[in-house]
């Protein structure tokens, strides 16, 4: 029985509700019951009256109360449902095929639907309905299986980047099988080709249910490079109201941390379906950009990577001659800035001004001789991987550069002079190019009929001549050569950069001829022609929420495949590195057709938020509880019975009251410890270790009283994230691998500490059986806990180290193991002996750590009776051990008081008497 | 016949309470240390009164020769005149007496009552005085088996709701000591003490009360009931009634300090809370003014 939301489990039980206005009646004519009493002075009560205002009646809120807890009760025990399930019968009995799009689109809100399909397969389970999954991203024939298997798996259960294609979708169309199922199916509400066809062999098993978020798709599309500044376009799949979208740009700071380099607002126009706007960036902060995302759109379709296309290759034009003021048109470097100021970054100035900036490529226009210093320069520059692209002219054609030996920065030896052909003075027509060689990077280029060349440097016949021509005229001899250096290359264009010598600058072919050298970059995807026979691997790849991971293993893919192959499984969206560029291949671009899915009317729609089952009837019962224990103080308020109770109330609460002394505590304990000296250990948790290092540190302070003049008081426990570490001159911290490792403020006051002149005495009490280093469970731990604190360089005690003689000499630091090394701050590398003296002028301060593992705390450990606590060894070495640990506990606190005193070469004459030297 | 043996038993379970009310109440005499107790004028009696010239009508027997012999004239010795009072003693031993708001703390008034009664008897007994027990049959009588019969008579409980004092048996000029809590029925007290007053009777009234009676600590819906039951009053709100409670009692008693006044008796009011010692000390102080007076 369903009333609005609400639905009862057990509806007949209503019907007790008749029976309230019945129990209005007998509650209202019974009073509390009186208590009995024994009173001889009843005699004198004889004939006195009660107050009229009294009545014996049940006060009508207290009856109010009662029926409503009565009430309550009644309406939980009928099993109040909110939201219930509608149990229909029939078709969905049997089992329940869930169909997921699961494409980029999906995961704008996949956590919905996530819940909705959690919430479906709860109760396909409780119902006993197997239920497959079936994916259409990566079909597969629907295998059915228990809900509660399914639910286990659901976390997995994650979006693709790509979309489902109509291949896809035919084939989980294919896969379907025979078995009859309710079909349940989570569209991303994109329009796509192949949906209705898969709609019609799903309706043939069964009767389908769409389940939609009304959310909007929004999508960015690939970044476009216009007017120097970035050209970002927004799409949305259905034209709404107005809507402001904020998009965010991503890239890498100068340190290469990823970071969010700029943002930029859009906004939808209302009906529009597009937003666009531009980005103006430094050149320099729009190199480092890598990925462009829509704000708060955590899907790949939000997400567009940047790849190399919005990085502007920088190129240094230098000239060799200057001087010809005012004829533009014949400046060695005119036609070079109109085909490079598109699509590149140029540079001017000197040579060495601009080598410091790294461009990737210096053009060097007919410039013949380079100086010393250049030539260095310019050649460490191109064995870094620059590109040093030369072109010929009359200077070059007159020096005497790479004449008889190949210089360094020319591909080519060169003939004096050069050859001018078709010229007025010379035979012979202008030459042509031919074809470019299959190995050439020009391979493919359409060369128009009316370049020509008048003009040249001649290459020397040469061995290696051969390799290094890249383009050549059409009677052989070398228009473009190439040598490689390094990791970079020099390539010699044997003409003038200007229209004098050929009418090659003139031509769209050198614009290419550029491209292809990579001098400039290009804009969009590359030719085809050029894609043939690379293979081009992924970087890094988009998964289905946005996300940027690494590829991995994934294999390359052909270049072709690039270009127009629908995104899937084996063509991941992501960044894929080429022969000499990264590509970004993106989820959505202005091609992708964006359009909502269109369902027939007949099927059902639905949204992802489903108001979840809620059980009302606990509730219920607890309020009658409540009421009825307000019933029970009211009674008692009424019988004036409620004093005691509220007498009870007031001890309660003086029970509960926060007890205020640990405070007053914590200051007594930093009081102590500030007026007598105090050692004191880090409280571990663990109640053994914190037993045992206070016992030892209790024997510590017993020694030092017997035998020095320090007369510590009772050693103290620490806790570091509360107590104040000032007031102790030494912290003795046993290592344990379960203790937490203390927070940022404590970690921040432990450096305060250690700044401040304070020790610690780490211990890993582990030297039995372990060596130094992380091989322990208690060194590892111990690398977690010293990882934050400000610790300077350590080495291994060295022999001359004050702690060696502060108070006893020794060089042996045992506890209750003698087994390793004990780490202090090292020695400053410029400590020498001073001659005569046997210790060197060591650290003028306190070491702020020792760091060892031989468990000194339950070598020093003392009951109140002086007795050891640990045996130590065995026999007589044992108790030698043990006093030389006691000798250490000394040293120790000796160091800690007395800093660098005992250091001080005042003493040396009479320590070298105790020595016998 | 009845059986021996249970008869024997419930004899035991009677007497039990007769030694240790004997002890307690001789304890508490011992504490009150006996003064002088004659009548304050010569006559028939042991100690020394005063010595007195002859007179004519003198025996010539009753000349004090020795302290004659010192003077002219002769002197007659005359003793102080001692006579044994005759005092009946009424203990309510109705039900409501037995009543104690504190069963562990307090004593019930019965309880007190009789300890106060019995201490005072063998006081009188020990000054030489008969004492009595109205109402049981008990005429005054001197020595140490009165006050064995006292004891016994006193553990006796009655099963009225409400006591009323009992005159039977006052002799004329005698002494009373009427003890009770006086919450019943006002006028059997006012008949008993006009009918004392106009025997010459005169004596003290001993009004035992529960602090609870005089505090009337009570909340709540109750039902109040006399201790037999034959009473009862409801209230819904006990706390409502104090007030007039308070008063009542407060009127009662000065109705009894007032009849006390006019028939030449004195009245008490103690509490079963205070110490038993000092209601026993007053008892005895006001007999001896009853005695002076």
């Amino acid at each position: 029985m369903t009333l609005g939301p609400l639905g009862f489990t057990a509806p007949w039980l209503l019907l007790a509700l008749v029976a309230l206005p019945l129990l209005w009646l007998l509650l209202r004519a019974i009073p509390p019951a009186p208590v009995r009493r024994r009173f001889p002075g009843v005699a004198l009560l004889l004939g006195l009256r009660d107050d009229d205002s009294v009545t014996d009646r049940t006060p009508w809120w207290l009856l109010l109360l009662r029926m409503l807890a009565v009430a309550a009760m009644i309406v939980g025990l009928a099993g109040p449902v909110l939201n219930p399930r509608e149990q229909a019968a029939g078709a969905r009995d049997g089992p329940l095929l869930v169909v997921l799009d699961s494409s980029w689109a999906a995961a704008r809100d996949w956590p919905a639907q996530r819940a909705l399909l959690d919430s479906m397969l709860a109760e396909a389970g409780r119902q006993d309905r197997p239920v497959a999954i079936l994916r259409l991203t990566a079909p597969a024939p629907p295998v059915y299986r228990a809900a509660g298997d399914w639910r286990s798996r659901l976390t997995g259960l994650a979006p693709d980047p790509w979309p489902p294609s109509p291949a896809m979708m035919t084939e989980a169309a294919q896969a379907l099988g025979d078995r009859a199922a309710e079909v349940r199916w989570f569209s991303d509400g994109l329009a796509r080709p192949g949906r209705a066809e898969l709609l019609a062999a799903l309706e043939d098993r069964g009767p389908v249910t769409v389940h939609e978020s009304p959310a909007p798709v929004l999508a960015l599309t690939p970044p476009a490079m216009a007017e120097g500044s970035i050209e970002l376009t927004a799409r949305r799949v259905l034209p709404g109201g107005p809507r402001e979208i904020t998009v965010a740009a991503h890239g890498r700071d100068p340190e290469g941390i990823p970071r969010r380099l700029a943002e930029l607002p859009l906004s939808f126009a209302e009906g529009e379906t597009t937003a666009s706007g531009a980005l103006s960036l430094p050149a320099e902060l729009r190199a480092r950009l890598t990925r462009f995302q829509i704000e708060g759109q955590d899907h790949a379709g939000a997400v567009t990577l940047a790849g190399d296309s919005l990085k502007r290759r920088e190129v240094a034009l230098i000239a060799g001659r200057e001087d010809r003021e005012g004829l533009e048109l014949l400046a060695p470097t005119h036609y070079l800035e109109k085909a490079l100021a598109p699509t590149a970054e140029i540079l001017d100035g000197q040579l060495m001004d601009v080598l410091p900036a790294n461009p990737d490529v210096i053009v060097l226009a007919d410039v013949a001789q380079l100086s010393g210093g250049e030539q260095a320069g310019v050649m460490e520059w191109v064995e870094k991987g620059g590109l040093l692209l030369r072109f010929a002219g009359p200077r070059l054609a007159a020096s005497d550069v790479s004449r008889e030996e190949e210089a360094p920065l020319m591909p080519v030896r060169l003939r004096a002079g050069g050859r001018t052909v078709g010229g007025a003075m010379s035979w012979g027509e202008p030459k042509s190019l031919a074809p470019f060689p299959e190995d050439s990077p020009f391979h493919g280029l359409d060369i128009p009929p009316d370049v020509t060349v008048s003009a040249q440097v001649m290459a020397q016949p040469d061995p290696a001549l051969a390799d290094r021509v890249i383009a050549q005229l059409s009677d052989g001899t070398p228009l473009v050569t190439r040598k490689a250096i390094g990791q970079g290359q020099v390539v010699l264009f044997h003409v003038t950069a200007n229209a004098e010598w050929s009418s090659l600058p003139l031509s769209g072919l050198f614009v290419q001829m550029l491209e292809r050298l990579a001098v400039s970059s290009a804009v969009a995807l590359p030719e085809m022609g050029e894609l043939e026979g690379t293979t081009w691997q992924p970087v890094q790849v988009l998964d289905g929420m946005g996300r940027l991971q690494e590829a991995g293993t994934l294999p390359g893919v052909p270049g072709p495949r690039l270009r127009g192959d629908p995104l899937g499984p084996d063509l991941r969206p992501g960044l894929y590195e080429g022969p000499d560029r990264r590509l970004a291949l993106n989820v959505v671009d202005g091609d992708t057709s964006l359009a909502p899915a269109a369902w027939p009317a007949r099927v059902p729609v639905e949204g992802l938020a489903r108001p979840p089952e809620t059980p009302l009837g606990g509730w219920l019962l607890a309020g009658a509880l409540a009421l009825l224990t307000a019933d029970i103080l009211a009674a008692l308020a009424l019988s004036g019975r409620l004093l005691p109770a509220r007498a009870a109330v007031v001890v309660l609460a003086a029970l509960a009251a926060p007890d205020p002394a640990p405070a007053q505590q914590d200051g007594d304990k930093a009081l102590r410890a500030a007026t007598e000296v105090v050692l004191a250990h880090v409280l571990t948790g663990n109640a053994e270790v914190d037993d045992t290092a206070r016992a030892g540190l209790r024997g510590l302070s017993e020694t030092l009283f017997f035998r020095t003049s320090v007369e510590p008081a009772d050693p103290a426990g620490v806790d570091l994230e509360t107590d104040e570490l000032a007031v102790y001159p030494l912290l003795y911290w046993p290592v344990t691998p379960e203790q937490p490792i203390p927070s940022e403020q404590a970690y921040a006051r432990l450096n305060e500490y250690l700044r401040t002149g304070g020790m610690i005495l780490f211990d890993t009490r582990d030297a039995d059986i372990a060596g130094f280093g992380a091989a322990s469970p208690n060194g590892k731990k111990l690398q977690r806990l010293a990882r934050p604190l400000d610790i300077p360089p350590l080495e291994p005690v060295p022999d001359d180290h004050v702690l060696t003689r502060t108070f006893y000499l020794l060089q042996t630091f045992p506890g209750r193991h003698s087994g390793r090394q004990v780490w202090v701050e090292a020695a400053p590398p410029d400590a020498e002996k001073i001659e005569g003296m046997p210790f060197r002028d060591l650290n003028d301060n306190v070491t702020p750590v020792v760091i060892g593992g031989n468990d000194w705390a339950a070598a020093w450990a003392m009951d109140r009776r002086g007795n050891a606590l640990f045996p130590v060894g065995r026999g007589f070495a044992g108790e030698r051990q043990r006093e030389l640990a006691y000798r250490f506990g000394v040293n120790l606190v000796m160091h800690v008081l007395t800093g660098n005193y005992k250091s001080d070469q005042v003493h040396v004459p009479a320590l070298l008497d105790r020595l016998g030297q | 016949m009845t059986d021996p043996a249970p008869l024997r038993a419930r004899a035991e379970a009677e007497a039990a309470p007769l030694p240790p009310l004997l002890a307690r109440a001789e304890h508490l005499a011992g504490t009150v240390l006996l003064g002088e107790h004659g009548r304050r004028r010569a006559g028939m009696g042991d100690d020394f009164w005063q010595y007195r010239p002859v007179q004519p009508g003198d025996a010539r027997r009753d000349i004090d020769w020795r302290r004659s012999a010192r003077s002219d004239t002769e002197f007659v010795r005359q003793r102080e005149w001692q006579i044994a009072q005759s005092v009946l003693i009424w203990v309510d031993d109705a039900a409501a007496m037995r009543f104690s708001s504190d069963a562990q703390a307090l004593p019930e008034k019965a309880e007190r009552a009789r300890l106060l009664a019995l201490a005072v008897a063998v006081l009188l007994n020990r000054a030489g005085e008969r004492v009595g027990l109205s109402g049981h049959d008990l005429p005054p009588r001197r020595g140490e088996v009165q006050i064995a019969r006292l004891a016994q008579a006193l553990v006796q409980a009655g099963d009225a709701d409400y006591g009323a004092p009992r005159t039977a048996g006052l002799l004329p000029q005698g002494r009373a000591l009427f003890v009770s809590d006086f919450l019943g029925d006002m006028a059997p007290v006012r008949d008993a003490l006009t009918s004392a007053a106009d025997r010459g009777v005169r004596g003290v009234l001993l009004q035992v009360l529960d602090p609870a009676e005089e505090a009337f600590p009570y909340r709540g819906r109750t039902i109040f009931e006399s201790m037999g039951g034959t009473l009862a009053h409801e209230t819904l709100k006990a706390s409502e009634l104090r007030a007039q409670y308070l008063a009542r009692l407060a009127a009662r008693k000065d109705e009894l300090a007032r009849l006390c006044a006019v028939a030449g008796w004195q009245y008490h009011c103690h509490h079963t809370s205070d110490s038993a010692q000092t209601a026993l000390l007053w008892l005895y102080r006001a007999f001896d003014a009853a005695e002076a007076a």
